[in-house]
């Protein structure tokens, strides 16, 4: 293994190590691809030797490609193989594990401890939301979401760094885009505008109710967003780009996210300085099923709908038209 | 409501499997998008109705729309590019 | 050797995990295999809300003003899913976008034609 040993080079820890780096690829580890034995035609006339070597480069490039088609041949067979059985090891394994859980329903399960029997008794009296699974994430688990909601903002950005076609760079780049975008659709298709019309509002107005009761009924922010984003993926199929261009243009969703995560960030750093007791000291939990109840928690889900609602929106946008 | 679980878990399989055996890509999409439906139902029957309504909106809603709108875009690249050589 | 053939949920997550674990490993289309870890997080998803389920119990959400643990199912598998929901279709839409990207500089969906050319561009 020491690289001290003479046949270093060729020990099987050199090739191992090369293939871990990325250097040595074991499609083409050893292929027929000698070079030409020049000796061979030393004597002979030059155009002779010329045309020989021609069919020889010829001749090898062939046999190299050929070379490296039954290489791949061969490694993909091999690796189907290997594949299967890394499956059916993986299945074995996990059936045998599911053998020994608790049984379905059990509750005596370890996973049923303490904790969760603390959020059930105590939630409601803490957080003020009769849905105990939002008075989790978004109170006791707050930085949790935030954090995802983070990871939503961020998702956003890598999409608009990888899609994105700039306005002045390249002109014909965009004219492209655009022949690309009305493919394979029609421009103002009366059937989808007349639905679309009778669809978004009640599809909005379910996603902002969703989001608005996330805190008394199963919903929330992420729901709810999705929902919003929905609706506005559907008037944008309808309409086309230039009508949701005066509201949903760049400046309003980059706004609208960064003023939303910096209220989150915000309204729940607050309790660094409180000295952690954040629950009742600013806003109080009010009556429990009222919409304005359960302090910070209707704010906070409209924050994460708003992130939800233009990251879905930006993502279709980008994929379709390369900008927002 | 044990047979409508086993019923909707074997279901679940029969999608997965299939995604993975049909030769259409559009096909495979419309299939997945089924397999995000048929979860929401599950989820509604472990009791846990915030994920059914974030998994039907976000799984079936936007995921499906997000990889049809990818198969759309390289398959007008796909034209664009045959265009290209044509000329 | 309880369990086995009463976990339905449970072997039905494992053996979705397999499949969506099986497609990334043996599909070369690209499309396939964003699919395929799809697959392997909703089975994720599954195994972790079947391990919340108490039989008899209702959802958590506080009814007639009931605060017993006894009445309500464990609520921290649902937290857990519904942030990696979310957090999935972000990856996938950052996948797809590389996937565009790829398509438009090899003209394939193919993973091993994309390798092949990528080879013969560094030769």
């Amino acid at each position: 293994m020491s690289k001290l040993n003479p046949n270093y080079e060729n020990s099987f820890w050199h090739h191992f190590s090369q293939w871990v780096k990325g250097e040595y690829n074991p499609i083409d580890g050893q292929l027929e691809m000698n070079a030409p034995d020049k000796e061979v035609f030393g004597d002979e006339k030059i155009h002779y030797v010329h045309l020989h070597i021609v069919k020889t480069q010829n001749y090898n490039e062939r046999m190299f490609e050929e070379g490296i088609a039954r290489n791949i041949r061969r490694f993909t067979g091999l690796y189907r193989i290997l594949g299967v059985l890394v499956a059916l090891f993986m299945i074995c394994l996990l059936l045998w594990t599911v053998n020994y859980l608790p049984q379905f329903g059990d509750p005596n399960a370890p996973e049923n401890n303490e904790v969760a029997e603390r959020y059930i008794e105590k939630g409601l009296e803490e957080t003020g939301a009769v849905n105990i699974v939002t008075g989790m994430i978004l109170d006791y688990r707050a930085f949790d979401t935030f954090g995802e909601s983070c990871v939503l903002f961020v998702a956003s950005c890598c999409v608009l760094v990888l899609l994105r076609v700039d306005k002045d760079d390249n002109p014909d780049s965009r004219a492209r885009e655009d022949m690309e975008d009305r493919h394979y659709e029609p421009k103002n298709d009366m059937i989808l505008q007349r639905v679309a019309d009778f669809l978004v509002p009640l599809i909005i107005i379910f996603g902002i109710y969703v989001v608005l009761n996330g805190h008394i009924s199963p919903g929330g922010g992420f729901s709810g967003g999705a929902i919003i984003g929905s609706g506005l993926i559907l008037y944008l199929t309808a309409y086309g780009f230039e009508k949701t261009r005066h509201f949903m243009n760049e400046r309003v969703i980059k706004t609208l996210t960064v003023c939303a995560l910096t209220f989150y960030c915000f309204a729940k750093s607050y309790s660094f300085y409180t000295g952690a007791n954040h629950l009742h000291s600013v806003i109080t939990p009010g009556t429990p099923g009222n919409i304005l109840s359960a302090g910070l928690i209707v704010y906070l889900n409209i924050c994460v709908g708003i992130v939800v609602a233009c990251t879905m929106y930006s993502f279709y946008t980008l994929f379709r038209k390369g900008g927002i | 409501m044990t047979n409508l679980r086993i019923i909707l878990l074997i279901f679940l399989i029969i999608c997965a499997i299939a995604v993975s055996f049909s030769r259409n890509l559009l096909v495979s999409i419309v299939i997945y998008m089924a397999f995000s439906l048929i979860m929401a139902i599950v989820w509604l029957i472990l009791e846990s109705p915030d994920l059914a309504i974030t998994e039907a909106a976000v799984g079936a809603g936007v995921t499906s729309i997000l990889f049809f709108v990818t198969l759309k875009k390289i398959r007008s690249i796909h034209t664009t590019a045959e265009e290209d050589k044509d000329e | 050797m309880g369990s086995f053939l009463t976990n339905y949920e449970e072997v039905a997550a494992v053996i979705l995990f397999v499949i969506g674990m099986a497609n990334l490993l043996l599909q070369p289309n690209l499309i396939k295999k964003i699919i395929g870890l799809d697959v392997m997080d909703a089975a994720v998803y599954l195994f972790l809300a079947a391990k919340g389920y108490i039989e008899g119990r209702t959802a958590p959400i506080v009814v007639d003003g009931i605060l017993d643990a006894e009445h309500y199912i464990n609520p921290i598998p649902a937290g857990l899913v519904l942030t990696g929901i979310v957090v999935s279709v972000s990856v996938s839409a950052l996948m797809m976008a590389l996937t565009i990207s790829l398509y438009r500089e090899y003209h394939t969906l193919n993973l091993d034609e994309i390798m092949m050319k990528l080879r013969k561009e560094e030769e």
